[in-house]
């Protein structure tokens, strides 16, 4: 084979299966730091081999084999020169058995995403670790991503792993027992991962990464490897969302409503996906919040125009969701549905209700929306001081330059 | 591996508890050769702290730190690893009023560290 096709197909390899190596490695070698060492060795070596030898039949087997002999050659020289270090002496005597036995290696990826979402780890360690060692990113780019200075996150990692080798956080899938409250974490971390890549999305650093495209991944790995329901239901809230990123913002990065949004421009493909994982994870009667929210956004995604949305589907979504979650940002959420089902004085009773209650009032879009209602009664008035109010407290760019629209056209109507 | 798991809470909260409670709780753990060693402390009013401080001895009334939760006790059990200390810790009756610190420990006498300029 010509080398630079050979070098093409192990760039390709390191695409696919660098994580995988990585996951198993950690297994074996039973530390972070000294499998991502065997994993640059494994590659190496491959560079050195392959144009030679041609690529091998299973490149992933050989590429855990690769690194994990490198790393314990390397232990056993160590402990050659350091004869009193028992750690080193502990980790080359107790060789695991074959790379290959059984279910080991399929579920590595799976361990290493459980351990790196522990909740023994602090929340925006958990959403770093598990960015840079299950999705292979850089520090830097998890840096940029999170506008965190580089030696700042490089820090939460390094105590991360710390934290996982001197506490010894199992690396281990969770048992049944444990199994809901621990994925639970694991889904709050790509979500997270996902909403700061769909904010980021509509703001003026077009030079972020992808961060909901990574979310989704991270989403389409776990549905692969655990389709719990609620894993499920949140892969399908994601497509959902994300299937609207073409129409959500005009060409000069204003922020268009759900509303007036060019439906056109929505990803079918991936409002197909999503509504049939909501179909499926509503099927089997386990669902939670997560589901709930995508089958709530799949009914929007039906919907041809703005006024064909199913809002009577969309409030009982609503009522069930607050039943198993109860929280103000729901119940906001409802009483704009409730709006466009009863008209906007039967809504507008609810956001009342609510901010006088006082837990949002500090939250933006409890006074937007207060602001909208009041506009559509006709109430300029009031919908100019509530859109005011809104302003002050929004910090996204996007987001001000539509409310400063709507303020503009209320002073001018 | 051993972890300590520091026991934490409001003195009148941890005080209404039974200790029969906690002594079941304390039995069961050593029944299973969990528990290495365990205590309840007096309440805080005893604390007495000892510094000292280029060579001079300095001794103050009270804890290390006022707060309102205050250690009251300590369990030293031997776990598998972080998750069955956690599932021990969550049995120790006070988990339900305050809270329970899992610390792993340092095997000092096995692996002695020399002193490490920074971390």
């Amino acid at each position: 084979m010509p080398e630079p096709d050979i070098k093409r197909r192990i760039e390709a390899v390191y695409q696919s299966e660098s994580r995988a190596v990585l996951a198993t490695l950690i297994r074996l070698l039973g530390d972070f730091d000294r499998a991502e060492e065997a994993l640059h060795d494994a590659f190496r070596a491959a560079l050195e081999k392959w144009p030679e030898q041609g690529l091998p039949d299973n490149p992933r087997a050989w590429l855990v084999s690769a690194g994990r002999f490198r790393s314990i050659d390397q232990l056993r020289r160590q402990a050659r020169f350091e004869a009193f270090d028992p750690l080193a002496h502990d980790a080359a005597a107790s060789e695991p058995a074959a790379e290959d036995e059984g279910s080991g290696v399929a579920d590595d990826r799976l361990r290493l995403i459980f351990t790196c979402c522990h909740p023994a780890l602090a929340a925006d360690a958990q959403v770093a670790l598990t960015l840079r060692e299950v999705c292979g990113l850089t520090t830097e780019q998890i840096a940029q991503a999170f506008l965190t200075p580089v030696p700042t996150l490089a820090q939460r990692i390094v105590r991360a792993k710390a934290k996982i080798r001197d506490a010894r956080i199992p690396y281990e899938v969770p048992g049944p027992d444990e199994l809901s409250s621990r994925l639970e974490s694991v889904l709050r971390v790509i979500y997270l991962v996902f909403n700061e890549g769909y904010i980021a999305s509509s703001g003026t650093e077009l030079m972020r990464l992808d961060l909901a495209s990574e979310a989704i991944r991270l989403g389409r790995l776990l549905t692969e490897m655990l389709p719990e329901t609620e894993a499920i239901g949140l892969l399908a809230l994601m497509l959902l969302h994300d299937s609207r990123r073409g129409a959500r913002t005009s060409r000069a990065g204003e922020l268009i409503v759900l509303e007036e949004q060019d439906r056109s421009l929505w990803n079918r493909a991936q409002i197909e996906e999503g509504s049939a994982l909501v179909g499926r994870a509503l099927a089997t009667r386990r669902f939670g919040p997560y589901t709930l929210q995508a089958a709530i956004s799949a009914v929007h995604c039906r919907a041809p125009r703005a006024a064909d949305t199913d809002w009577k589907e969309i409030v009982s979504l609503y009522d069930l969701l607050l039943s198993i979650e109860p929280s103000p940002i729901i119940e906001l959420n409802r009483a704009v549905a409730l709006a466009m089902r009863d008209g906007p004085a039967a809504g507008l009773e609810l956001v009342d209700d609510l901010l006088e209650r006082g837990e949002l009032s500090e939250y933006r879009l409890a006074h937007a929306a207060r602001a909208d209602l009041c506009r559509r009664l006709g109430r300029g008035a009031e919908a100019r001081a509530a859109y005011g109010r809104a302003l002050a407290l929004t910090q996204l760019e996007p987001e001000r330059q539509f409310l400063q629209r709507r303020l503009a056209e209320l002073a001018g109507g | 591996m051993r972890y300590l798991c520091l026991v934490y809470g409001e003195e009148r909260k941890i005080g209404e508890m039974d200790d029969r409670k906690c002594l079941a709780c304390d039995a069961e753990l050593r029944a299973r050769g969990q528990c290495v060693a365990s205590e309840a402390l007096e309440p805080v009013a005893t604390a007495t702290t000892v510094r000292v401080r280029n060579g001079r001895l300095s001794v103050t009334d009270g804890p290390f730190a006022e707060t309102k939760e205050q250690l009251a006790g300590f369990y030293l059990v031997e776990a598998r690893d972080l998750n069955e200390a956690i599932q021990i810790a969550a049995k120790i009756p006070p988990a339900e009023v305050g809270c329970i610190e899992v610390r792993p420990i340092r095997p000092i006498r096995e692996h002695p560290r020399s002193p490490r300029p920074h971390d």
